[in-house]
């Protein structure tokens, strides 16, 4: 048995919700960044630092990792849910998708620190 | 001769599933793969399956053939076989009872939790609860489904999760009551359907609407679940 202890949110709609409007930021994040360099071929490493350094740009970016966060995890849960469970891998399962979770979440909020602090703080 | 692999197991004689070749003389006829059945059981009464109607109507002989889930009873041979080759198995993803015969209380459950029965809590009128032909109009597509599991043992969530995700037919039949004028326990069904998995482990794979026998769409269904949840969460 599965439990949703573990969901982000308190139900399915809110993940849900959260899921496709993280999407759509780090969509605008990523079409950004990709029509930049598509319209500045070659680049110096001071232009793409001026580049970030705008405050719009540092809290679009402050919003793209934290959208990457919380999709992550969310995807993560379903598929350590759908795959991680007793029904599929025996007795042991529950166990095992609490340590795969676990290294999931620490691996996932030690990039978001990390990624914060290269954006904000340069 | 129409070469035939059929999914056999009998929990009592065997330790493991095998498959079993066999060759069956169609006349050169056009006949549905419950007919190939029928030719296989005259040879040996042990082939094991189930069937009723023999006419798409009680959802009884839901099997996998050649890979695709759908009813015996109604799948042509011409639809089905290429390379003069029939495989039947199981519905995937349940227990199997014995050869072609699955045990279908995972599904049953989850059609259970959606309380499929018009609730209403106002005073019954005299005679019957009335709807107008467009409000009745809106049941089509819902109403037609004959529990056949085609869609929910196609579906990758499903098998997954069965005790957790309703799964398209369940869905689907989630909907017609949510859908319907006369019902009202929309909010209770509603509120039964916001957690993390009964609905939102519906990844919009759209297997079972592939399968489905009867035409219809749960994936459709299921979008308007979703709306409905989103404007009483708004
Ligand atoms: S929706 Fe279609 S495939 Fe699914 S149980 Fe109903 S009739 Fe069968
Ligand atoms: S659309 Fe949803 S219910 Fe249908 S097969 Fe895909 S995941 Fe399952
Ligand atoms: S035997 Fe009834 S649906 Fe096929």
């Amino acid at each position: 048995m599965v439990t949703a202890v573990t969901n982000l949110g308190r139900s399915g709609l809110y993940d849900w919700l959260v899921q496709r409007v993280s999407g759509v930021i780090l969509l605008a994040w990523f079409s950004i960044i990709g029509t930049y360099i598509g319209m500045n071929g070659d680049m110096s490493h001071a232009q793409w630092q001026a580049f970030f350094g705008q405050t719009w740009m540092q809290v679009l970016s402050v919003a793209a990792v934290l959208s990457i966060g919380v999709h992550a995890w969310i995807g993560l849960w379903c598929v350590l849910t759908d795959y991680l469970t007793t029904r599929m891998i025996g007795a042991n399962g529950n166990v095992i998708r609490g340590i795969a979770s676990a290294v999931c979440g620490v691996t996932l909020f030690t990039y978001m620190i990390w990624g914060l602090q290269i954006v904000w703080v340069g | 001769m129409l070469q035939v692999s059929i999914y056999r197991y009998n929990p009592e004689t065997d330790k493991e599933p095998y498959m079993q070749d066999l060759e069956v003389d169609t006349g050169g006829k056009d006949m549905m793969v419950l007919d190939v059945l029928e030719l296989l059981k005259g040879e040996d009464p042990s082939i094991t399956y189930r069937r009723s109607c023999r006419e798409g109507v009680c959802g009884s002989d839901g099997m996998n053939i050649n890979g695709k889930n759908g009813l015996a009873c109604i799948t042509h041979l011409s639809d089905t076989v290429k390379n003069n080759k029939l495989v039947l198995r199981p519905l995937p993803g349940l227990p199997v009872v014995r050869d072609l015969v699955v045990d279908m209380s995972l599904f049953y459950q989850q059609y259970e939790k959606i309380q499929p029965y018009l609730q209403n809590n106002t005073p019954a009128p005299a005679i019957e609860r009335l709807q107008s032909p467009e409000e009745r109009a809106k049941l089509d597509g819902l109403y037609e489904c004959i529990l056949c599991a085609c869609c929910s043992t196609s579906c990758p969530s499903f098998w997954w999760n069965p005790d957790r995700f309703i799964g398209p037919a369940g869905l689907l039949q989630a909907y017609r009551f949510l859908a319907d004028s006369r019902d009202t326990a929309t909010e209770e069904r509603l509120a039964n359907l916001d957690d993390p998995f009964s609905v939102f482990r519906c990844h919009n794979i759209q297997n079972c609407v592939n399968v489905c026998p009867k035409g219809l769409n749960p994936t459709r269904a299921i979008g308007h679940i979703r709306t409905m949840l989103l404007q009483r969460g708004a």
